[in-house]
């Protein structure tokens, strides 16, 4: 089926070969931190982790995410999902890619990544991160590619697949719980130290991985000759609004527990974000965008006229998709290491470089994808026809 | 089937990369580097293992006695009732004073690129 | 021929993945140092050296009543000697294995609007704490970083991988990363031949003089501390440490999160 991706339009090509060239340039950039160290970032010995970390955790929940087609599709009979669960699928492999890309760009030896291997260490939640990671890298791309294959052969899947779709749900969910639980765990951090961090990953990744992926499927309806269903695109944005929904009221929750008890340690960090602390306020103004943006997007896609005018919902997602990507990004990886353990505020703000490196990883990611779905489009095309 | 010339041409291609190191390199093969030993690795007679063992598996030994040194606090290297400081610093190169005749050389032939020396110290040399 | 094609290269993958999972197995199944040691040397030993001090669990005391800014100095400057850690200009960079800092600092959740006078100002000495019960030790997903029976908790600078999770886990900010190469612009400006230097992209922390205990020495910033750093065996009822802390009221760094600090400060 790959030979699809190897016959396309001038501006699929042109596209394709855009996308190498950010990669190259990002790549760059990358030799240069691979040469002088992680000190062209932004990143100190008070916040540690930074934007690529961030990212990582962002990705996490866009991947799990395509666990909200397959649910209605496979659990449910929801048979207007049978036509875009590919999509989803293939958009977690995308996003599992860029989240082992991140993590490679963010080690200070990325060499001796296979460490990780020759010395397995169960109590450590990185290790089980890579297994996970890997492992539903694996069932999308056995799953998606063979039930596209079944497809285009107009055959039913193959009966050994079922059990693996539906492992892949539960696996979906252990991801961004893994991914949480990096965080949640540290005795030392307390605006991570909290029990709803993975719940609360979880309501941000059906919101904002669906809301990503309305806005590829109006794109694909205006590039391509395959639609992705009007039904569809509806059904997915009400999986937003709840997903949005539910992100805001663990968020409140957050809020009120640190608000209410006002304990130092878990009150500072919200202070920092929001308000700024001991004259510190860089991420102030990101933080309220976030928020503003998310919640606008809520109240477009509550609103049944506004969510069913598809230009409406395109804003609104790009509204909920950029406010959570602020928000679970840079918020949640840099709010949590500000105040550091002595009280002192050193804030971090990603470098040019930086950024570089990580639009090449998003480069990456996006030259899977397009391949990817130019073989979907193709095979559906194929059939159409 | 009327790919054929296609395939054949992509084969041709394909073996004349494949085996670009072995062509380009043909006749270029240089001996082996002879190491020189210091005056005090001379006048020593053996290292702590014979030359052999030393030839074949030194890096092994490295690692065992960084391991051993920085894991289990043992620091002393015991053979044929002899006792060695684990220390490549101090031990290995305190005889083997000449790193770029003694270890360079035969590294660069090899091809290797330890990084021991990335942390750890070694003796100036006089040119 | 589709199907010949397609059995091949099932045959070929499953053949690949066996194949891989094989050596993975075989790192699972052996302990890398204990059995690549056996294999070079069947009659070779290793042992600690003979002048070791050795401990059940090391632990050191801080008698805050006998510091002053002039010694925090002296101490900072033995240890990171001692280490050779790099001083580097941009402040991002800096790595610290002892630091002096106020009592606010040091002790966030103990600060006090109507704290004595004396403590208000005082500098307080920091470093790792060498907890009983390490987060740091937990995160690590190498090993990297682990905990020896005495206490210590040590790094394994080959090991590392640099993903500073450690430093996300450590409750006390007592960890550093080599964000560049720790010699570039001479950044290491009395390189001690003794002890070696780090390279970019690992972390580094305070090793309670690990390598100076193993050769019978107290560690530099005690050595270098006129008095007030004490440095024992908590393990050791008898110990200089154990007879403080009987005598004295000691506090330690968030105790609330149950990490079990083995430093000690006398306020």
């Amino acid at each position: 089926m790959l030979e699809k991706a190897l016959k396309g339009s001038k501006a699929y090509w042109i596209w394709v070969f855009a996308l190498l060239g950010i990669i190259t340039v990002g790549f760059s950039f990358y030799l240069k931190q691979l040469d002088f160290g992680l000190g062209i970032t932004g990143m100190s010995r008070d916040v540690t982790w930074g934007f690529y970390i961030a990212q990582f955790t962002f990705l996490v929940g866009v991947a799990a995410s395509a666990v909200m087609l397959v649910i209605p599709y496979y659990l449910h009979n929801y048979k207007a999902f049978g036509r875009i669960t590919i999509m989803g699928e293939f958009l977690a492999i995308a996003s599992v890619i860029m989240c082992i890309l991140f993590i490679i760009a963010d080690l200070g030896q990325p060499m001796r990544l296979l460490n990780v291997l020759l010395y397995p260490t169960p109590h450590s939640m990185l290790f089980w991160d890579m297994i996970v990671l890997s492992g539903y890298l694996m069932i999308n791309l056995v799953v998606g590619w063979n039930v596209l294959d079944a497809e285009r052969n107009s055959v039913p899947p193959a009966k050994w697949l079922k059990p693996l779709i539906y492992l892949s749900v539960p696996w979906a969910i252990s991801i961004h719980t893994v991914t949480a639980y990096l965080y949640c765990g540290l005795p030392g951090r307390g605006f991570w130290l909290t029990a709803i961090l993975a719940p609360r990953f979880l309501a941000s990744a059906f919101a904002g991985g669906p809301a990503f992926l309305i806005l590829l499927c109006l794109l694909v309806r205006k590039v391509t000759k395959f639609d992705p269903g009007k039904e569809q695109i509806q059904s997915l944005a009400k999986v937003v609004v709840y997903g949005s929904i539910a992100n805001m009221f663990f968020f409140l929750c957050e809020v009120f527990v640190a608000m209410y008890s006002q304990i130092p340690e878990h009150l500072d960090h919200l202070q920092y974000l929001f308000f700024g602390l001991h004259g510190h306020g860089v991420l102030v103004p990101w933080m309220w965008t976030a928020m503003t943006l998310i919640v606008s997007g809520i109240i477009l896609l509550l609103i049944p006229a506004a969510r069913k005018n598809e230009a409406v919902l395109a804003v609104a997602c790009i509204f909920t998709f950029i406010g959570i990507w602020i928000d679970k990004g840079m918020g949640m990886v840099a709010g949590g290491f500000v105040p550091n353990p002595l009280h002192e505020v050193h804030e971090y703000f990603p470098t040019f470089p930086e950024v570089m490196i990580a639009v090449a990883v998003y480069g990456t990611g996006f030259l899977v994808l397009t391949i990817l779905y130019k073989v979907f489009v193709g095979v559906k095309t194929e059939l159409a026809a | 089937m009327n790919d054929k010339p296609k395939i054949i041409i992509g084969l041709i291609i394909f073996f004349a990369v494949f085996t670009f190191p072995f062509w380009y390199n043909h006749g270029a093969a240089s001996s082996a580097p002879e190491v020189k030993l210091t005056e005090k690795a001379k006048a020593a007679k053996q290292c702590v293992r014979d030359t052999e063992f030393m030839r074949k598996e030194h890096m092994q030994l490295l690692n065992d006695w960084r391991n051993r040194t920085v894991r289990d606090a043992q620091r002393i290297y015991e053979i044929d009732g002899k006792e060695y400081m684990a220390s490549l610093s101090n031990t290995c190169m305190d005889c083997h004073s000449n790193k770029a005749e003694f270890c360079d050389k035969c590294h660069e032939y090899a091809s290797v690129n330890p990084y021991c020396w990335d942390c750890h110290t070694y003796p100036k040399e006089k040119k | 021929m589709e199907k010949n094609r397609r059995s091949f290269l099932k045959f070929a993958g499953i053949s690949v993945l066996g194949l891989g999972s094989l050596s993975l197995l075989d790192g699972l199944t052996s302990d890398g140092v204990i059995a690549s040691s056996g294999q070079t040397s069947a009659e070779a030993t290793f042992k600690t050296t003979a002048n070791a001090l050795t401990a059940q669990r090391w632990g050191m005391v801080i008698d805050t009543r006998k510091i002053d800014g002039g010694i925090c100095k002296d101490m900072e400057e033995a240890c990171h000697t001692a280490h050779n850690v790099p001083d580097h200009e941009e402040k991002r960079h800096e790595i610290k294995w002892i630091w002096e800092t106020e009592y606010k600092h040091a002790f966030p959740e103990k600060t006090d609007e109507f704290l004595t006078e004396r403590l208000k100002d005082l500098p307080i000495p920091v470093l790792c704490n060498h907890c009983q019960n390490p987060p740091c030790v937990q995160a690590c997903p190498t090993q990297a970083t682990f905990q020896r029976p005495d206490g210590i908790v040590m790094m394994d600078f080959h090991r590392c991988i640099g993903c500073r999770f450690c430093m996300a886990a450590c409750p006390f900010g007592s960890r550093s990363f080599n964000f560049r190469d720790p010699r570039a612009d001479n950044a290491i400006k009395h390189e001690n031949p003794d002890f070696p230097t780090r390279m970019k992209g690992v972390v580094e922390k305070c090793n309670f003089c690990a390598e100076r205990l193993a050769v019978g020495k107290q560690p530099a910033c005690v050595e270098a501390s006129q008095g007030a750093l004490i440095f024992g065996d908590l393990g050791d009822p008898e110990s200089e440490v154990r007879q403080l802390l009987k005598e004295n009221y000691a506090i330690r760094r968030k105790q609330n999160l149950g990490t079990n600090p083995s430093v000690y400060y006398l306020v």
